[in-house]
């Protein structure tokens, strides 16, 4: 209490001498030098910086449920890929999504607790600062929602594929803490769960559990912001949204598969189609030119996108601008990391007539981003089957986007 | 191919196995008492081992959804602004947009889901909404039986508990496929270049 209140004076103190010299200034050499006034709060300005007023990108909710609904949760937020450059999200600006709508909680890290136990030969709990003492890595990673699909009534690439974000992401590998708590014989699946009110819980293979998950306190250089499971959450690679359990309490280590709820929303019969649906494929989308944006006129442009793939790096991004007849490599505008967004370009100089703009994404295991067509013909149904169902697994199909003549930019799904 | 496939993981679990079977190399955390570990241990395997003791009915579980569930969930079960827990007798005449996840008729948790514990998991550890932790064990034996009972599953009078909830034979219990996943495996389907 008494540090509170000697910091308050201490900041009081400040602001005071900020004002005075503000003030002398003016008042001594007029217009010589121009003076700004300080309009922002010395805590931006000196300790935790905003953007410009100018940049207004935002999240804003999935078209199908309000975030706040009426029990007051928030449910899934879209990410303005629309306006983003590089292959990073900002962290405030990740997207989220909770399977059942959430209230975020507001966790102290000094009182949590990881608990490792089930099948193994000693069951441990870790503090945050005994997590730290671990050999920590940073692994930049997408992460995208089961429910990031594109629909013909959504107009923009926020509504598309606005449930997938990208971050460097920063803690320990599980396999780590696996090997420190000693996996038993007969162990096969691991069952992760959350502390926020609904606990949410998911299982997994414990190959992947030692392959490439992280228990990641930080995101993008800070702490997990608290929508992204401050403290601690996991990171499972690739897989859908669901499984990197946020505000992650507690890791079991089991010899089955749980059908915990988290599980049980996406279950399905069909075992291809279940293996389509846990690991997301190669995939891509052009962010420049998109949905709802608009070419001044003809001339020279930067056409430009993301791909990634939960199957590994991306190899090759190719963009088609005559609706896929023809096929140009694009360039890939920095670093590629495995199951990352990866920020692709091309020169591409618009002539004024209507045309069609589609990227294609391949990966390190030679995957190639499909068509709607081709999964259509694959599952041997009708492209109009589609207009009334979502996609078989996870939807990673190419999208279209129609320029037309008058330089306006639509969702061209059928 | 088809059979060094089916080896191949049995050999990496093999050797993975030798290599976990080792000596803490950190020494760092601590150990949780049974007790502590007890309770967290919440999530029911489908073998109901982490059930507690406990039992109920759908009688008593009927009470216990007027009190504590109907304000939300509809006092049939369905029509409320919370998702549809109880299949209506008719075909539904149509109760309004369904928000996502959306959850109707065929949809519904005692019908949809294979295995019983998950509804039992999840009304423990989630329900009610804003309350959440605050049923004991006979209420959430009860509420399950309930749910069970009034979408058909089982009889009024069954008695549920640690021993007969992973018995109830669900309507879906064959609902889902669980593939294999080794690093680096593709999908099953990619197109073409
Ligand atoms: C304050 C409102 C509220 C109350 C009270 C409430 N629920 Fe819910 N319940 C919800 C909401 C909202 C959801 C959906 C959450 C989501 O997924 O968005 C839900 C979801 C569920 C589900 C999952 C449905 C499915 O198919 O996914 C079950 C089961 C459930 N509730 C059971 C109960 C029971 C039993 C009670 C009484 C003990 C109860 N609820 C009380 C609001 C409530």
């Amino acid at each position: 209490m008494a540090s509170k209140k000697a910091s308050r004076r201490g900041f009081l103190k400040a602001g005071a001498a900020a004002a005075a010299m503000s003030a002398m200034q003016s008042a001594g050499a007029q217009a010589a030098v121009p003076q700004a006034q300080p309009q922002k709060s010395l805590k931006e300005l000196v300790g935790y910086g905003e953007r410009s007023h100018f940049v207004t990108s935002v999240r804003v909710p999935v078209v199908e449920r309000p975030s706040p609904d009426q029990f007051g949760l928030i449910f899934h937020v879209l990410t303005p890929l629309q306006d983003q450059v590089g292959s990073i999200t900002p962290s405030s600006l990740h997207f989220v999504g909770t399977h059942r709508g959430s209230i975020v909680p507001d966790f102290d890290p000094k009182d949590y607790r990881l608990m490792i136990h089930g099948m193994v030969d000693r069951p441990l709990e870790f503090t945050m600062d005994e997590l730290k003492r671990f050999p920590s890595v940073s692994r930049v990673h997408f992460i995208e929602c089961l429910g990031n699909h594109s629909r013909p009534e959504y107009t923009t690439v926020q509504q598309t594929h606005g449930l997938t974000s990208s971050s460097e992401w920063t803690g320990v590998p599980l396999s780590v803490l696996l090997k420190e708590v000693g996996v038993q014989k007969g162990a096969a699946w691991v069952v992760s769960e959350g502390s926020e009110e609904v606990k949410g819980a998911g299982s997994f293979r414990l190959a992947k559990a030692m392959d490439d998950c992280l228990v990641a306190y930080g995101q993008n250089g800070e702490p997990l912001r608290p929508q992204q499971g401050f403290p601690l959450r996991l990171l499972v690679p690739g897989f859908e949204g669901i499984y990197n359990t946020k505000w992650l309490r507690r890791i079991k280590v089991v010899d089955r598969y749980y059908m915990t709820y988290n599980d049980y929303g996406h279950i399905q019969k069909d075992e291809e189609i279940a293996a389509l649906t846990f690991q997301w494929g190669p995939k891509s989308v052009i962010t420049f030119p998109s949905g709802g944006q608009q070419l001044p006129g003809p001339g020279i442009y930067q056409l430009t996108g993301l791909a990634w793939s939960g199957g590994g790096a991306v190899r090759k991004v190719e963009v088609s601008t005559d609706g896929g007849q023809t096929w140009k490599e694009a360039e890939i505008r920095g670093a590629v990391h495995p199951k990352a967004h990866t920020r692709f370009g091309m020169n591409w100089k618009w002539d004024g007539q209507e045309c069609v703009l589609q990227s294609r994404c391949i990966d390190e295991l030679g995957q190639v981003q499909p068509t709607r067509a081709q999964l259509a013909q694959h599952f041997k149904v009708t492209p109009d089957y589609y207009k009334t169902h979502g996609v078989q697994g996870s939807d990673n199909m190419i999208q279209p986007w129609r320029v037309a003549s008058d330089g306006s930019v639509h969702n061209a799904i059928a | 191919m088809r059979s060094l496939r089916g080896l191949l993981p049995v050999m990496i679990l093999a050797l993975c196995h030798a290599a976990w079977a080792q000596s803490p190399t950190y020494g760092l955390g601590r150990t949780p008492s049974a007790e502590e570990i007890r309770a967290w241990d919440i999530a029911i395997s489908p073998t109901g081992k982490e059930l507690p003791p406990g039992s109920g009915t759908a009688k008593e579980g009927a009470q216990l959804y007027t009190q504590k569930c109907a304000a939300c969930h509809g006092t049939t079960g369905s029509g409320g602004p919370a998702p549809m827990l109880i299949k209506p007798q008719s075909a539904s005449t149509s109760s309004g947009p369904c928000v996502a996840p959306c959850i109707r008729e065929g949809n519904v948790m005692a019908l949809h889901s294979p295995y019983a514990t998950t509804i039992w998991d999840y009304i423990n550890r989630g329900m009610p909404l804003s309350q959440e932790g605050t049923l004991k064990p006979n209420e959430v034996y009860a509420l399950t039986a309930f749910l069970l009972y009034k979408n058909g599953v089982i009889q009024e009078d069954d008695v549920l508990d640690a021993q007969s909830l992973p018995q109830v034979k669900m309507p879906n219990r064959d609902g889902y496929a669980l593939p294999e996943w080794k690093p680096g495996m593709p999908r099953p389907f990619s197109a073409k270049p």
